[in-house]
């Protein structure tokens, strides 16, 4: 058990037993995390309405979207694939974009979101579904794979996916839960 | 945030659980459990169920570490991908995927897929094994340095998706009728299995465990 005095901006509390973070205090967490998931959700929804990728081959050409790979595995009569890629590149930044965004505009205009906990809950089991990184790599090695098999041109969907990318993580990064709480705390 | 720049708190002699509390899983709120046993007490401020520990952490870790091996033999086994290319047929294994890389001299890219479908799940699993099994024999050996190795296990597991990624990524995008398709394989399915099992385990062991009989020990 330990007893937190503030700490300070910028600064990290850790556990003196095992190292583990217990507090960070990020400058302007808040704001911060309010303008980046404003962001994200704009490049949300450019990532998924502009072609991801095509794939050029004997002048054939097939295009596709962010959530192609998921159609097609479901067509293939693998739906629980289906769902692992949608609800880890589509559904989960989706649900992580809206709830900060749920949260920050109220607190924004001094008003409390109903159901604060709930959120709070939902956004800290959701985080470690949201796999945008690891799909970076996974199409770097499919776009290996194909090399010099056929052209593949990137799509606007691809650039903004990868700024989506950082930007979430930025947002999910300058975000602490405890900075909420104290706000509610000192307003009532 | 610079090493510097980080305050480390001074150690408190007591644990929360020492002194009859305990803190919420969800918000984190030190909260008292009543006199009469942890049962049923509620955190103040978010109104999640408190418990002292994780309930029943070693028993769903386990459950679900035994469910990722038995499903890891298959993953391996069975063919992830099948190309058809003017009628010809080829399955692929996840090693197959890996030799692949290495015959065509692209050995940064078998790394990175050997590390993350076959390496990280085999580690995450052996650690995972390793630290319960510390914990139920009581063990206080290096705890420091096995909440590390809890961290690690917790931060590896989604890379392993790698493999399922390029499989949905390929399959969208070669679609050429009689010239060339891409299918997923069963193998596929089994190694999606393995990846959300073991980060489901990852989640549901409880580290302070490992702390818990270090402290029984030294009283």
């Amino acid at each position: 058990m330990h007893r937190l005095g503030d700490v300070p901006e910028g600064d990290t509390a850790r556990c003196g037993r095992c190292g583990g973070v217990l507090r960070r205090h990020p400058r302007n967490g808040l704001e911060r995390t309010l303008a980046l998931a404003m962001a994200a959700a704009v490049l949300f929804v450019v990532a998924n309405s502009f072609p991801f990728l095509a794939f050029e081959m004997k002048g054939r050409v097939t295009e596709t979207t962010l959530v192609s790979g998921a159609v097609d595995l479901y067509q293939q009569d693998k739906p629980e694939l289906a769902v692992l890629v949608l609800l880890t590149i589509v559904l989960a930044p989706l649900c992580q974009i809206a709830l900060l965004l749920y949260v920050l505009v109220p607190l924004r205009w001094n008003k409390v979101p109903w159901q604060l906990p709930d959120a709070f809950r939902l956004l800290r089991h959701v985080q470690p579904w949201s796999m945008m990184e690891v799909f970076m790599i996974g199409i770097l090695v499919a776009l290996v794979k194909l090399m010099g098999m056929a052209n593949i041109v990137p799509g606007l969907a691809l650039w903004s996916f990868v700024l989506l990318m950082l930007v979430l993580t930025g947002a999910i990064a300058c975000f602490e839960p405890e900075a909420v709480w104290e706000r509610l705390e000192k307003r009532s | 945030m610079g090493a510097a720049g980080e305050a480390l708190v001074s150690a408190a002699a007591a644990t929360a659980f020492a002194a009859g509390c305990a803190t919420c899983h969800d918000c984190g709120l030190l909260g008292r459990l009543p006199a009469h046993g942890a049962h049923g007490a509620r955190c103040a401020r978010c109104g999640a169920a408190l418990h002292v520990r994780k309930p029943r952490s070693i028993e769903r870790t386990w459950a679900l570490v035994i469910a990722a091996t038995l499903c890891y033999v298959p993953a391996n086994v069975l063919p992830v991908m099948t190309v058809t290319s003017l009628g010809q047929v080829q399955s692929d294994t996840i090693m197959s995927g890996v030799i692949y890389f290495l015959t065509h001299g692209m050995w940064p890219l078998a790394v990175i897929v050997f590390t993350a479908s076959i390496f990280v799940p085999v580690l995450k699993l052996v650690m995972l094994s390793f630290l319960l099994i510390s914990v139920q024999r009581g063990s206080n050996w290096r705890p420091a340095e096995r909440t590390r190795m809890y961290r690690i296990t917790e931060t590896i597991g989604r890379w392993s998706m790698v493999d399922i990624f390029a499989i949905s990524i390929l399959v969208a995008l070669v679609r050429l009728g009689n010239l060339a398709t891409i299918e997923a394989g069963i193998g596929a399915v089994f190694f999606g299995a393995v990846v959300v099992s073991t980060m489901l385990a990852a989640e549901a062991f409880d580290p302070r465990l490992i702390w818990d009989r270090c402290e029984t020990r030294n009283s």
